[in-house]
């Protein structure tokens, strides 16, 4: 690598790193507020609260309702991840393995919405959910979660597939293997490591995924995020620590499954999921 | 071959005809997840955008011209350029120098697993901490206090400020990280052979990297950008909802859930739809006009 060694470079160097210092810092900081409000008995005025308790949480967890809160949630999320890996999976294999006409507009519907964010085409697909009578129920949640889980298996998946040699297969079918087999003796061992780090990415954003909870959830199926919302929205009810407390067991739900994905995906491929990146 | 490929042949299976076209049992595989999105996505969006159309009285553009008449609808599309662009600009400038740094860290994965942290974690949680952290009494304000920085606390909460460091905490990392990948996809041997015929650090970037990397900046503009301009629950929570950051997210969930006007709700979802579009395609548009310049050449 080239080491510039002037002054100039070495002040910009600094600065630069400084930069991420400030902003590293902030966010542990900000990270750091919510967990120790929780954990406070009472916190004004001064640089640490006064003195720390853990009672909050067991008052939260009743006030709140968060064990059915909880349970909501892993089932959405399950569903969603188990739906779209079905679907996406499936759909991943045939784009990557054939040729056929429409194939680049397939990929556009695929790519579509990832590109607008969920705000945007939520409102009106809320608005279609309820007129159907599925608005505030727990199978609406579960399709609008669909909407940016389905192409974000599929994008992910397409360059794992690509990068399997298909004389593989070829060779399975040679040798005698039915469908069935090649699917369970063959694919599925070589596609695991891929389906397991796509889902594990689905679930985190599902975990994660606001709008289109928000719009689309009722009383007895909102997740943990939109509770979490509801709890910051009419804060001033309830102690602020009550709602600190709350945002720390999102947290932790969300992190718990972050770092399982990170053991599978470069962090980089969260937010860049349409590269095809990391396949190899 | 048109033999093969005209329907009237007979002799030749439908199935083979499809075959050789590359339509079989497994090109099929694609057809439900196809049906899930266009069931789920695109129809909704037709439908919006004919719901738009008919509102309850007046004629069909009706829901568009109250949004435009109403300076309250119509200040939410400023309200909302002016948090998104500068927060978008703010992040991708900062973004570009500290990727070109951490390119050459040898361990980048401790740094991208932080700096990944509030994309997972969302706004909403981001919103919660913030209310706390930049409060008249959080560290934030103490800290600067302390330092003398500021004579008395500083408010960053409730107001556009709010909003602005939130879109900041989650934007950055996502523009960094996208900024990223881009840096790093460039071949670095194209930067020892610019060193090797003399160009200084600030020359090397201007006219090597800099025309090599607007495609992915444009790109990632673009994506940050769209991110931003949905801004919702930090605006609600962090910002001032009724004032200056009544942003048109705001405007169109209020029109749909609460004043249960869908047609307004879906005209002001298009709206917001057509002016991403409008940014996105001005953005692409540039970089387009850039290609076209002197460091052209990979036309054709």
């Amino acid at each position: 690598m080239i080491r510039d060694s002037g002054i100039g470079s070495k002040l910009w160097r600094t600065a630069v790193w400084a930069v991420v210092a400030v902003f590293v810092l902030n966010l542990l900081a900000l990270i750091a507020t919510v967990v120790i409000d929780s954990l406070s008995t009472r916190w004004l005025g001064t640089w640490l609260p006064a003195g720390f308790t853990t009672h909050w949480y067991a008052d939260a967890w009743d006030e709140f309702g968060l064990t059915d809160v909880l349970v909501v949630t892993f089932e959405v999320v399950g569903a969603v991840v188990l739906i779209s890996g079905a679907l996406g999976v499936t759909a991943a294999y045939a784009l990557a393995r054939r040729d056929f006409p429409g194939k680049r507009a397939a990929t556009l519907v695929f790519l579509l919405p990832l590109l607008v964010p969920p705000l945007t085409y939520g409102i009106p697909m809320a608005t279609l959910l309820y007129r159907v009578g599925l608005g505030g129920s727990f199978w609406g949640v579960v399709l609008a979660n669909l909407v940016p889980a389905v192409p974000f298996v599929v994008l992910v998946m397409i360059p794992f597939i690509e990068q399997i040699d298909p004389r593989v297969e070829a060779a399975a079918r040679v040798f005698g293997a039915s469908t069935p087999q090649l699917f369970a003796r063959v694919l599925l061992p070589l596609l695991l490591p891929g389906v397991l780090a796509a889902l594990l990415l689905v679930l985190v954003r599902t975990v994660a995924m606001f709008e289109l909870t928000f719009l689309t959830a009722g009383p007895t199926s909102q997740t943990l995020v939109v509770a979490l919302y509801y709890a910051v929205f009419a804060s001033g009810v309830r102690a602020g620590q009550e709602v600190d407390v709350m945002a720390v067991v999102y947290m932790v739900t969300t992190l718990v499954w972050l770092l399982l994905a990170l053991r599978f995906v470069n962090p980089t491929q969260i937010v860049a999921r349409s590269k095809t990146q990391g396949a190899h | 071959m048109t033999a093969l490929a005209s329907p009237a042949s007979p002799g030749v299976p439908l199935r083979l005809r499809l075959a050789a076209r590359g339509i079989d049992g497994t090109t099929l595989l694609v057809v439900p997840a196809l049906l899930a999105i266009l069931g789920l996505f695109v129809y909704p969006f037709l439908y919006g955008l004919a719901l738009s159309l008919a509102p309850k009285a007046g004629p069909f553009y009706g829901s568009y011209a109250t949004f435009f008449s109403d300076p309250f609808l119509r200040e939410t599309v400023w309200n909302t350029l002016i948090l998104a662009v500068p927060t978008t600009l703010f992040n991708l400038l900062l973004a570009v120098p500290i990727a070109f740094r951490v390119r050459l860290m040898r361990h980048q994965r401790l740094l991208t697993t932080i700096l990944v942290l509030p994309v997972t974690l969302g706004t909403v949680l981001v919103a919660q901490g913030l209310l706390t952290y930049l409060g008249p009494q959080g560290w934030f304000n103490r800290v600067l206090l302390w330092l003398h920085v500021i004579g008395s606390p500083m408010k960053l909460t409730n107001n556009y400020w709010g909003v602005f460091a939130s879109l900041v905490i989650t934007g950055f990392p996502f523009t960094f990280l996208l900024t990223l990948s881009y840096v790093s996809g460039i071949d670095p041997a194209l930067e020892q052979a610019a060193a090797t015929l003399g160009a200084g650090a600030a020359r090397r970037f201007a006219r090597v990297f800099l025309p090599l990397l607007v495609p992915g900046l444009a790109v990632t503009f673009c994506l940050s950008f769209v991110q931003a301009f949905a801004v919702f629950p930090s605006a609600v929570l962090l910002g001032a909802p009724a004032g200056s950051t009544h942003v048109i997210s705001i405007a169109a969930y209020q029109a749909a859930f609460e004043r249960y006007d869908a047609s307004l709700g879906s005209a002001i979802a298009m709206i917001m739809g057509a002016v991403q579009l409008v940014v996105v395609l001005a953005a692409l548009g540039l970089r387009s006009l850039f290609y076209r310049g002197p460091v052209g050449g990979t036309k054709g």
